[in-house]
């Protein structure tokens, strides 16, 4: 791999996909249609924001057709410091675009020397999703959420994307996947205004637990191989992930109020 | 018809070369230096917005001198090369030797096959996986494509004698606070003193932050220099 030195005109500026392609390293589009039970998809994501910025927060299930193919998929991401990404759809697809999203905000603010803006991240991802629109076509969809701490506002925001890369900002609370449904209604009736983060993250535990219960895609809290879902905060001091013990204690608490104790 | 006087390949590359030389002298030095954490690199800059010392992956950072244009240019190639290799194989795969000799590669092309040579001086530092620093390393590449692997520390641009003698040498990485002290005596000169408004500051810091990049603001600057 040699040094890449472009003339003026052949530069792709702080663009790591642009570079990617003149470069020629770039993945080859899947022509075609696949079967489902080929490639695994991940499931059902929430954020939502709260008084100190925002959550996002994802089950653990893969599956491939009727099977269940994965137990500890990860589909919450860190963007990069003050932003993440929760993913639902074909699982390669989406990976793959959260490993180039990260690379891409990265990579600009390396090249520029400041980081992009919120809205410009935002919109990043959006053309991506658009980008992965011939392959959604044949069925790989990917729909993520976006999700992150506007520095300059000084608040949690969160944006909703559709297949075509439509980009939606959403005030409050934001879910995709195949428990979107289900896990999304029991954010809006659990949702206050000004929550703070242990709040907050007892109604995404819930969400997530009821669209297992209803959603076979969706996998719900698993006490006995210690898998519980993946939450993480973004506050002003960046990108947290909770910690396994945190969610362990919480779902407990969760299963013990449903049993009435 | 004109006959083209003949020149000595001797002579055509001293000419380079000084020319080169003469490019990087105008310009303010900087000092790289290893630390008991990491790899710190200090250098004379006023400008806030124009940096000569820069983030490449993470755990490789860059620094030039000369032309601002030209290193910029090497800095911006240099994330390139890195941001591909990483995607391409893995985060780990990506080392500062590679990268250095890629570098050196292309100076020295240029040097030799160019009309102008290219007149910067650039330093590629990384800091290893090891606690205790044996795996840090500094590269100092020349305009010419010459790459020397530094001890301790560095001194890139022009003066580099006077501030290399000014700087002494170290027997073990220093404090950062110590060794700054040093860097900064030695870029000044015995008749000014440097304050944190005209240093450009930068760390390679071991801790648990996969970006071990950091740039020091000038109250911090300030206080290890107090």
């Amino acid at each position: 791999m040699n040094l890449p030195l472009f003339s003026v005109q052949d530069d792709p500026g702080p663009d790591f996909n642009r570079l990617l392609a003149s470069s020629g390293v770039a993945p080859a589009p899947i022509d075609g249609a696949l079967d489902p039970h080929d490639y695994r998809h991940g499931t059902t994501c929430v954020a939502i924001r709260f008084a100190d910025g925002v959550l996002l927060a994802g089950d653990r299930r893969a599956t491939s057709g009727n099977l269940i193919s994965h137990r500890t998929l990860e589909k919450v991401f860190p963007a990069d410091r003050h932003s993440g990404v929760a993913i639902a759809g074909a699982a390669g697809p989406a990976i793959e675009m959260v490993k180039l999203f990260q690379l891409q905000l990265e990579h600009y603010e390396k090249v520029e020397g400041t980081a992009l803006s919120l809205e410009g991240k935002a919109n990043q991802l959006s053309q991506m999703i658009r980008g992965n629109l011939p392959m959604a076509m044949q069925g790989m969809v990917v729909v993520p959420i976006f999700a992150g701490f506007d520095l300059t506002r000084g608040e949690g925001r969160l944006y909703e994307f559709d297949v075509t890369g439509g980009r939606y900002e959403e005030a409050d609370h934001a879910s995709t996947g195949s428990g979107s449904l289900h896990a999304g209604t029991v954010v809006k009736l659990g949702y206050r205004q000004g929550m703070d983060a242990g709040a907050v993250t007892d109604l995404a535990i819930e969400a997530l637990f009821e669209a297992a219960d209803e959603d076979s895609a969706t996998g719900g809290p698993d006490p006995i191989r210690g898998i519980y879902p993946i939450v993480a905060t973004i506050t002003a001091d960046g990108y947290t992930r909770i910690s396994d013990d945190d969610l362990a204690a919480r779902t407990q608490a969760l299963i013990a109020r449903r049993q009435g104790n | 018809m004109n006959m083209p006087f003949y020149v000595a390949p001797e002579q055509v590359m001293k000419d380079r070369a000084d020319y080169a030389r003469k490019g990087i002298a105008r310009g303010r030095s900087l000092v790289g230096f290893r630390f008991d954490k990491g790899v710190a690199i200090c250098a004379e800059n006023t400008s806030s917005t124009l940096r000569k010392v820069s983030e490449i992956y993470d755990r490789i950072a860059f620094a030039g001198v000369g032309k601002y244009n030209e290193f910029d240019q090497l800095r911006i190639a240099g994330v390139r090369h890195a941001d591909m290799k990483g995607y391409s194989f893995s985060r780990e795969d990506v080392d500062a030797r590679s990268l250095a000799n890629q570098y050196a590669q292309s100076l020295g092309q240029i040097f030799t096959h160019e009309m102008k040579p290219m007149e910067v001086e650039i330093l590629v530092a990384e800091i290893g996986y090891a606690a205790d620093g044996s795996g840090d390393q500094l590269f100092h590449i020349l305009y010419d494509g010459t790459v020397i692997d530094e001890d301790i520390s560095v001194v890139l641009g022009g003066e580099t004698e006077a501030i290399a003698e000014r700087l002494g040498t170290f027997e073990q990485p220093p404090t950062l606070a110590d060794g700054l002290r040093q860097a900064v005596a030695a870029l000044a000169g015995p008749e000014r003193t440097l304050t944190a408004d005209a240093l450009e500051v930068a760390v390679l810091e071991r801790g648990d932050h996969r970006r071990t990049f950091r740039r020091l603001d000038d109250p911090e600057i300030t206080e290890l220099l107090a």
